[in-house]
């Protein structure tokens, strides 16, 4: 029998579409499965959770909860633990939760396994797999199993449609957090610019990668967007060497897509990209590297070199 | 100020992996290694951070006897001078007992501010750094896209998820993870190799810290991942390839 807690993110009372995915992630495991939310609008957010097959949900309140810190979220959650005394805790690999996690495990000197994309329980205890190597290698963890073992699970890892309905009993309790210690003192969060380019309406979308080794060698990307009739994007390191602008970026710090069309150029598939793209209808990858992980997301893969596959593709789309 | 960077040397980006023969990790013959990159920006940030406020910038790095050219290099950028935790197999360690023996060698340097990547290339975590910081005791922040230290505080550009910033203040000292790309790597110069051949690098071990390891999560198996979704893959001379996938754009998936 094992006692499983689902930590879910949400803001101001709307769930982090991840919620739901780790929420199915622990009713996989769990025999017995508690769903904590915290934070301003937690109450609200604790309704729609409650629609969903669990032992209970439980409202952390607490002022100093209100506004997002690490240390608040951190003694909060050593605190339901304590009281909970899970086996397994989980939490949807946010960027949130990577700010927090790995306090909170040090903190418990318990061992966490982040960004997993399964979780299994056998006679030993936990096992958890995620990826290494920037997807180029699978790897298998087993977590010792004295205590809660902390593990954050990876954006589409599981559907938020197989999390089953029921019906949990809501509480509200007040965590004791004790002396919160150093902290940052966060401000309020903003965009930095307006965003020009809404690649989220795009039909088709052709995006360049690190692959194309040169700002100059933009321009054969560009050539194939026009021939295609395609907005360009990037993936991260493009915008990070200023070729091109943040708004063109798609992943999981950039804009998430859904086009007809999506063509990745030179881009080898690290996670945080592909679940900015996943939900393309039709993928093609073009890569020197015929075990880059983005195959495995692709529709049509050609391995070859993109200077010379893509402007054939351009002649033949002119032809 | 007292700078502490954290630097992990991993395999080369564009190495070609295998499974190790047991499949406990990579087989590591004929790789070739570097800094890890999201290291390489903190190790920017910090030298920076000295030529704006002064001070000092001392690189920790853990790894075997190879790792020495990784530190050189750094010392080589401008890093003052270094501690090498010198320690094969660490690769079986958790982050926990990473992040124990770092902070161990952090401690006796009572930094200000410690600067990490945001995560490796390799293991790929995201979770040493943090975990230093709450064994050191300090605030932290992550994905730190901006640093500036004003009136003793640091002023921090955090990033949020889908395109959203947000400004922090933390007291001194902190660790803070940084991310790729928060400014533009600098390059050794022959000078800076000069200079770095004579700069102090301390050697420890782990026993010397007094850090075991002790791992509680432990990596059983490394493989290669198995293949999801296999597309079609399109073979011939790119001129073929070409027009075999604009035929099936059009007529099979109706793209075009």
């Amino acid at each position: 029998m094992s006692r499983v807690l689902v930590v879910t993110e949400q803001n101001g009372g709307v769930l982090h579409k991840m919620s739901l995915e780790t929420l199915a992630a622990g009713q996989s495991l769990g025999e017995e499965l508690t769903v904590a939310v915290m934070g301003s609008g937690a109450e609200a957010a604790a309704q729609a959770l409650a629609g969903f097959k669990a032992s209970k949900v439980v409202v952390m309140d607490h002022p100093a909860l209100g506004v997002y810190t690490a240390s608040a979220s951190v003694a909060a959650l050593a605190w339901l633990i304590a009281v909970e005394k899970p086996d397994v805790v989980l939490l949807p690999h946010t960027y949130q939760t990577r700010d927090f996690a790995p306090r909170l495990a040090a903190r418990l000197g318990r061992p966490l396994v982040s960004d997993a994309v399964s979780v299994g329980l056998d006679e030993k205890g936990l096992i958890v797999e995620r990826q290494l190597f920037q997807g180029k290698m699978a790897g298998t963890f087993r977590c010792d199993s004295s205590g809660p073992a902390i593990v954050t699970i990876q954006a589409g890892a599981y559907r938020a449609d197989q999390a089953e309905a029921g019906t949990a009993p809501v509480s509200i309790v007040t965590p004791e957090l004790g002396e919160l210690g150093p902290s940052a003192v966060p401000g309020e969060p903003y965009r930095e610019s307006a965003r020009t380019v809404d690649l989220s309406a795009a039909e088709r979308i052709v995006a360049a990668g690190r692959g194309i080794k040169e700002e100059g060698n933009l321009e054969i990307v560009k050539e194939l967007a026009e021939a295609l009739g395609a907005e360009l994007a990037a993936s991260r390191p493009i915008c990070d060497n200023g070729w091109l602008g943040m708004e063109r970026q798609v992943g999981s710090s950039g804009q998430t897509v859904a086009p007809k069309l999506y063509v990745a150029v030179g881009i080898s598939g690290a996670i945080q990209h592909i679940v900015g793209m996943k939900g393309s209808k039709c993928i093609v990858a073009i890569n020197r590297d015929p075990e880059a992980p983005i195959f495995e997301s692709a529709d049509y893969g050609i391995v070859g070199d993109l200077f010379d596959v893509v402007p054939a593709i351009v002649k033949e789309l002119k032809g | 100020m007292k700078i502490l960077v954290a630097v992990k040397q991993v395999a080369s980006r564009d190495s070609a992996l295998k499974p190790a023969a047991d499949g406990r990790w990579i087989d590591e013959s004929d790789l070739t290694y570097e800094i890890n990159e999201p290291d390489a920006y903190a190790l920017e940030s910090g030298l920076q951070l000295k030529e704006q406020h002064g001070g000092e910038v001392v690189v920790v790095a853990a790894g075997p006897a190879r790792v020495s050219s990784s530190i050189r290099e750094a010392l080589a950028k401008g890093a003052d001078r270094a501690i090498h935790i010198e320690q094969d197999g660490l690769d079986a360690w958790d982050s926990l007992s990473l992040a124990r023996l770092l902070a161990a060698a952090a401690r006796s340097e009572s930094p200000d501010v410690v600067l990490t990547g945001l995560q490796s290339d390799d293991a790929g975590r995201g979770e040493t750094g943090v975990m230093m910081a709450e064994l050191l005791g300090m605030a932290h922040a992550t994905i730190a896209m901006k640093i500036d230290v004003e009136g003793g505080v640091l002023k921090v550009k955090r990033e949020l998820e889908g395109g959203w910033f947000q400004d922090l203040n933390l007291p001194m000292p902190a660790l803070l993870a940084v991310q790729s790309g928060i400014n533009k790597l600098r390059y050794a110069t022959l000078m800076g190799i000069k200079k770095a051949r004579t700069k102090e690098v301390k050697v420890m071990t782990a026993a010397d810290l007094g850090v075991e390891a002790a791992p509680l999560a432990i990596l059983e198996r490394l493989a290669l991942p198995v293949k999801k979704k296999q597309g079609e893959m399109i073979e011939g001379t790119p001129k073929e390839q070409a027009a075999r996938l604009i035929e099936k754009l059009r007529f099979e998936a109706r793209a075009i």
